[in-house]
């Protein structure tokens, strides 16, 4: 049992780890896809360590809660990324909490985001709060009919189940799972504002959401962010490699497992991020008011999910 | 049957159907009239497939026939027509703006869930694999119904139309493996006459009332005069 809360632990400081290395490669691929050499892969780590040994400088008119919200943000998406099996199957963690949980830690990092933003006082703080929490609104609804999509296959919320259900199962082809996958892919693009949704790499005062929030931040306060956002993509990349692709998971904690399951996910990882840079290549960032409609794509798989699960998976 | 006591080939027959049902959806609200032509000649495509997987999968040859017939007639021949009328009728560019597009597909949706307890009872006298797709038969039907009662546009209500026939086959296809030849083909016949009969309907309407805006048949044009005179 201490050998399994230890793992847990190591996987939780594993994400950490690995989160800025996800965006580095991401960076890489996508600079090499426009013909550029690109930074390094350990660029985002450089970044953040510079950020954390910067002076912190915070406005006049910021209240405490504008200090107390870096660290809220990113303990709460940490959390949430812990929940998760990323190496092995099998963790105390996942027993404790399972995918309403994550939804809701999530839920509650974006709320202090959307509140530090609007805390200072400035236009572009108020703007973007506005803005993640109008996609937020629209992507939750579609995230939760995706999860119980999953659910509904497994009979459990827990993600562990669904995992373990997934690959007793063996290679199957549903139709619901498809729909699931569709709608997933579209709200982890919304949530953690990559090109369709949201440009993460520029700071166009008229089109930017989440670097609207975080743009009085400074020093470490900022690395915090930074660091926050960068877990949210690892573990909505893990939900989605994981969940629909479970394979390589390690089933127990032996050394060769576990060493089988850390090259797995780093791999699987690694295409999706090939996957995602090809598609922020190839698509155009669309206006704020045409993702509303993208959302509602989101919801409506999720739909056609649980209905095509109803109607066509369920033997009488 | 539960999925996973079935083979592959059955699991990807569900697979298909359950896309052609999503393209019902996507047909549903595509506002540019080219790509919703380019989205049912995909269904046709994807109830040809399915039928293929049926004949593939239940060894029953003469699907065969009834495969190839969809692909050439659904999926090449009708789209290939329907995209000639657009050029030539210059809708090549035309948008559609829909009213209300998110509570249409929420009806959609409702319509699904409709035609899943229509067929509950009939699921129940057992019938091969493909039981389960008369319920997404059905619902392309429906759906094809709502988009030629939403849709203003005439040629878009033709391409409602065709997808309820493309919803009819697919049942056809899952309830009985198939229909006799004879009917495939005079239905095949017929749909193939609706076409050049809307065809020609295209040109009357436009020539008529210089738009195929069908709502505007509603009109009497003395009203409109009324109206004008009286404003």
């Amino acid at each position: 049992m201490l050998s399994a809360w230890l793992i847990a632990l190591l996987q939780a400081l594993l994400c950490a780890a690995l989160a800025p290395l996800l965006v580095g490669w991401l960076r890489k691929v996508k600079a090499r896809l426009q013909n550029r050499r690109g930074a390094s892969v350990l660029q985002p780590y450089a970044d953040l360590r510079k950020l954390l040994f910067k002076e912190t400088r915070v406005a006049h008119t910021a209240s405490p809660l504008f200090r107390i919200a870096p660290y809220i943000v990113f303990v709460a998406t940490w959390l949430a990324s812990a929940t998760v099996p990323l190496v092995a199957l099998d963790l105390p963690t996942a027993q404790i909490a399972d995918i309403i949980v994550l939804v809701g830690l999530l839920a509650l990092a974006r709320f202090f985001l959307a509140l530090a933003g609007m805390d200072v006082g400035t236009a572009f703080g108020g703007m973007g709060a506005s803005r993640e929490m109008m996609i937020s609104a629209l992507a939750e609804p579609a995230l939760l009919m995706a999860v119980f999509t999953l659910a509904m296959t497994a009979h459990s919320t827990s993600l562990v189940s669904v995992m373990q259900h997934h690959l007793a199962d063996g290679f199957l082809l549903r139709p619901s799972y498809l729909f699931a996958f569709g709608a997933l892919i579209l709200v982890a693009v919304a949530e953690c504002g990559r090109i369709p949704v949201d440009n993460p790499s520029t700071h166009l005062e008229l089109t930017m959401i989440h670097e609207a929030m975080v743009l009085e931040y400074t020093g470490r306060h900022l690395a915090l962010m930074e660091w926050a956002a960068q877990l949210k993509l690892l573990l909505y990349g893990v939900l989605v490699v994981n969940v629909f692709f479970p394979w390589g998971l390690a089933g127990d904690f032996g050394p060769v497992a576990l060493g089988l399951g850390l090259v797995a996910v780093v791999l699987k990882l690694g295409v999706l991020a090939v996957v995602l840079a090809v598609g922020e290549t190839v698509l155009a960032k669309m206006r704020l008011f045409r993702v509303p409609a993208f959302l509602n794509l989101a919801l409506l798989l999720g739909l056609l999910g649980l209905l095509s699960h109803v109607i066509l998976e369920v033997g009488t | 049957m539960s999925l996973t006591v079935m083979t592959l080939l059955q699991q990807f027959v569900l697979l298909l159907a359950a896309l052609a049902l999503f393209l019902s959806f996507v047909l549903l609200a595509q506002p540019r009239l080219v790509a919703a032509i380019h989205v049912f000649a995909w269904q046709g495509a994807l109830v040809a497939a399915v039928t293929f997987t049926v004949a593939l999968a239940g060894d029953a040859s003469h699907l065969y026939f009834s495969a190839l017939l969809t692909l050439g007639l659904k999926a090449l021949l009708i789209p290939w027509m329907l995209h000639r009328l657009a050029r030539r009728l210059e809708l090549e560019r035309h948008t559609e703006t829909l009213a209300r597009p998110t509570l249409v597909i929420m009806a959609a949706v409702v319509l699904v869930i409709f035609s899943y307890w229509v067929v509950v009872p009939m699921v129940a006298q057992g019938l091969a694999f493909t039981r389960n797709i008369i319920a997404v038969s059905l619902a392309v039907v429906l759906i094809g119904l709502l988009m030629m009662v939403f849709r203003q546009q005439a040629v878009a209500q033709v391409l409602g139309f065709m997808s309820m026939e493309n919803g009819l086959f697919l049942a056809a296809v899952s309830a009985t493996a198939g229909m006799p030849l004879v009917v495939e083909l005079g239905v095949a016949f017929d749909v193939l006459v609706a076409m050049v009969l809307f065809g020609v309907f295209f040109f009357q309407i436009r020539e008529s009332i210089d738009s195929l805006d069908v709502d505007r048949l509603n009109r009497l044009t003395e009203t409109v005069e009324v109206e004008e005179g009286g404003g």
